[in-house]
């Protein structure tokens, strides 16, 4: 890569549109995105029930500068509401994860969840169709046979290409409580559903029957004091995945061991720090997000601060932490009244797990070298996106005088959190929802 | 305690004091923010405890949010158990006549503290409501978490016997029910938690803030009466 910018090896463009919904209602809030493993597709899912994937464009010679840009590729309503939308006790049809599996014929495959059920969609093109039909007229009108005295073969013409979405499995009726992530097996035979207090094992060809393999439902639901907010398969080993918990820890769970895997096999805390203890301290550790490095040795947890990068072979304390936005250490009060304390981000790596990357208020998002240990803080805002320009590093002013570019603490928008982000497993492109917009930003080199 | 209706600042003395600000002020400085501590850790445990009420009542019922805040509250509650100041506000609940509302619905969150211990600290104000309050226990708790349980879906309203109370006016039981102070016994809903513990007795009035909305409604409706 030829060009270097101050802060990082990447420098990011905005891309030529911002993908965002025409009018801004609450059922246009993108509440998941995905690459899918390739790069080719991206997925997005939003409180309305539907899904939108991009397709990346194919590089062209006659018009270079376009290498590379996402288009709609297809659109369908993945979950409907089951109640009415104004009632208290609904079923949303948010999306809260979509998961793509591997591709492994001319179709694409995805995942996609609701708070209580997980369907498989199968998204496949059609661009020809059978034309010449020895019973059938053009217009699909039944011919009288006795007119008929000749044979023919019926071709496939070409047509306008067509995608469609198909539901091909609907994964239901295993979850009590509200569902907060999947993961796909690597055996790609199998899927783990998990709510607040349970994790199911699915086979993919299997819709009536799944296996809990995680409970820690107490017998006295007073009792409850910790609640599992996400869980992930290991990349490479098909026996391991991990979950997180509301109170901080992580634990690595082999499901050769036994059928139910309440007892883990490791198990990663972060002793407390007793000089910054706060009645605050367990909400901010707790923990919304947990993923996999891509080469399966390390654990990246998302609390509400800090990102933390574990190694799997070390228990007692994270390898590195980052701090997202330390600067909201002295608002917690006021965090916790408005309730933005319990914002779950997400946090996601690169393809080489070089760098990481989570979402903050005001429409920034940070990036984290692990190599050279530096940071940036970006915005995913239209006013700041010129297109072609080079998106320019923000700085949140702590205290004492601001700069003329910085922002202060009190001037943030917490209205505008970018909670969900995705990194291409191979490139450096990164999609960025900020509320109902979708930012696609990619590395340029000169 | 603090006095109703006073405005007070959680960014400034708030986040200092319940954040655990530091601790190298001197002696006079010390004492006045241990106490604006102390109001800080009294406002916390009443913003905690309406978002408890309020959870139920959410769009989006979240569990990890309301055992987040249950445990906030279980925190506060046994510091100020350990300095002392929780038997004071339950006495001091107890003597101004207040329906209990705060106090039974910690004492729904902390049920794991050792009665035992409790007891011998100071004699508690409620003990007979005490007992009922365990045995109400295991409905409580599931009360609490258990409405974000996913059930299965309503039934669909039936419309025959929606067309039989269709010329039932209901605002007119509304009526007879504020005037003769009475209430029936709804479907349990986020206040009928309190409700249910009140140690004043079943026939009492629910929470503090219906008692003002009936009041409210008293009001409104004797002025509709008298036709002024």
């Amino acid at each position: 890569m030829k060009c270097f910018s101050r802060y990082l090896p990447y420098l990011f463009r905005p891309p030529s549109t911002i993908l965002s919904s025409t009018c801004h209602t609450e059922a246009d809030i993108i509440s998941t995105v995905e690459f899918n493993s390739t790069g080719e597709l991206l997925a997005t899912g939003d409180k309305g029930g539907r899904v939108v994937v991009f397709q990346r464009e194919q590089e062209s010679k006659t018009q270079p500068h376009r290498r590379g840009e996402y288009n709609v590729y297809s659109t369908f309503q993945s979950h409907e509401p089951e109640f009415d939308y104004l009632k208290s006790l609904e079923i949303e049809e948010k999306i809260n994860k979509i998961k793509w599996l591997p591709q492994q014929n001319a179709a694409y495959f995805l995942l996609s969840t609701n708070d209580k059920t997980v369907k498989l969609w199968k998204i496949s093109e059609r661009d020809k169709r059978p034309e010449g039909y020895n019973l059938k007229d053009e217009d699909g009108r039944f011919r009288d046979p006795s007119t008929i005295t000749s044979l023919r073969v019926p071709v496939l013409q070409p047509m306008d290409l067509m995608v469609e979405a198909t539901a091909r499995r609907v994964f239901s009726n295993a979850h009590t409580y509200h569902i907060n992530s999947i993961s796909v097996n690597s055996d790609l035979q199998t899927f783990i559903s998990t709510d607040d207090l349970r994790v199911n094992l699915w086979n993919l060809e299997i819709t009536d029957r799944s296996f809990n393999i995680v409970d820690i439902k107490p017998a006295n639901m007073e009792e409850l004091t910790e609640v599992i907010t996400s869980a992930e398969f290991h990349p490479q080993q098909c026996h391991t995945f991990a979950y997180s918990s509301s109170k901080g820890s992580i634990r690595l769970c082999d499901m050769r061991q036994a059928a139910l895997c309440d007892k883990h096999c490791k198990y990663f805390e972060e002793p407390e720090d007793p000089s910054t203890r706060s009645f605050f301290s367990e909400i901010i550790s707790s923990i919304s997000d947990v993923k996999f490095s891509h080469n399966g040795r390390y654990l990246m947890t998302r609390d509400y601060l800090t990102v933390k990068v574990w190694d799997l072979q070390m228990e007692n304390k994270p390898l590195e932490t980052y701090q997202v936005h330390d600067y909201l250490r002295g608002k917690l009060c006021s965090l916790y009244e408005n309730d933005c304390i319990f914002d779950k981000f997400e946090c996601v790596w690169n393809g080489s797990d070089s760098v990481i990357m989570t979402g903050s208020y005001n429409n920034f998002f940070r990036m984290f070298d692990r190599n050279t240990k530096r940071d940036v803080t970006l915005e995913a805002s239209r006013e700041n996106s010129k297109p072609r320009a080079i998106l320019k590093p923000r700085k949140v002013c702590v205290g004492g005088k601001r700069r003329k570019d910085e922002i202060s603490v009190d001037s943030l928008d917490f209205s505008k959190k970018i909670l969900h982000t995705t990194w291409h497993p191979q490139e450096n492109i990164i999609a960025v929802a900020a509320t109902n917009n979708l930012y696609i930003f990619q590395d340029k080199v000169n | 305690m603090f006095p109703k209706g006073t405005k007070r600042k959680f960014s400034d003395a708030g986040e200092e004091a319940v954040g655990g600000g530091g601790g190298d002020q001197g002696p006079s400085a010390a004492s006045s923010s241990s106490s604006s501590a102390a109001a800080a850790r009294q406002s916390l445990l009443d913003m905690s405890l309406i978002k408890l009420q309020l959870c139920h009542m959410l769009v989006e019922p979240n569990l990890c949010r309301s055992v987040l805040i249950a445990n906030t509250v279980r925190q506060i509650q046994e510091e100020m158990t350990q300095d002392g100041t929780w038997q004071i506000m339950t006495q001091a609940l107890a003597a101004a006549q207040c329906p209990a509302d705060r106090l039974v619905a910690t004492e729904v969150l902390c049920r794991q503290t050792d009665p035992a211990a409790q007891a011998g600290q100071s004699p508690k104000p409620f003990s007979e409501a005490e007992q009922d309050h365990l045995r109400a226990d295991s409905r409580t708790g599931e009360q609490v978490f258990g409405t974000f349980e996913i059930k299965h879906p309503a039934p669909p309203p039936d419309p025959a016997l929606d067309e039989l109370f269709s010329d039932v006016d209901p605002s007119y039981y509304d009526l007879d029910t504020v005037l003769t102070g009475m209430q029936s016994a709804p479907k349990m809903g986020p206040y009928d938690l309190l409700e249910s513990l009140s140690s004043h007795g079943p026939t009492a009035l629910s929470s503090s803030s219906s008692c003002r909305s009936d009041l409210n409604e008293l009001d409104h409706i004797m002025e509709i009466i008298v036709g002024s």
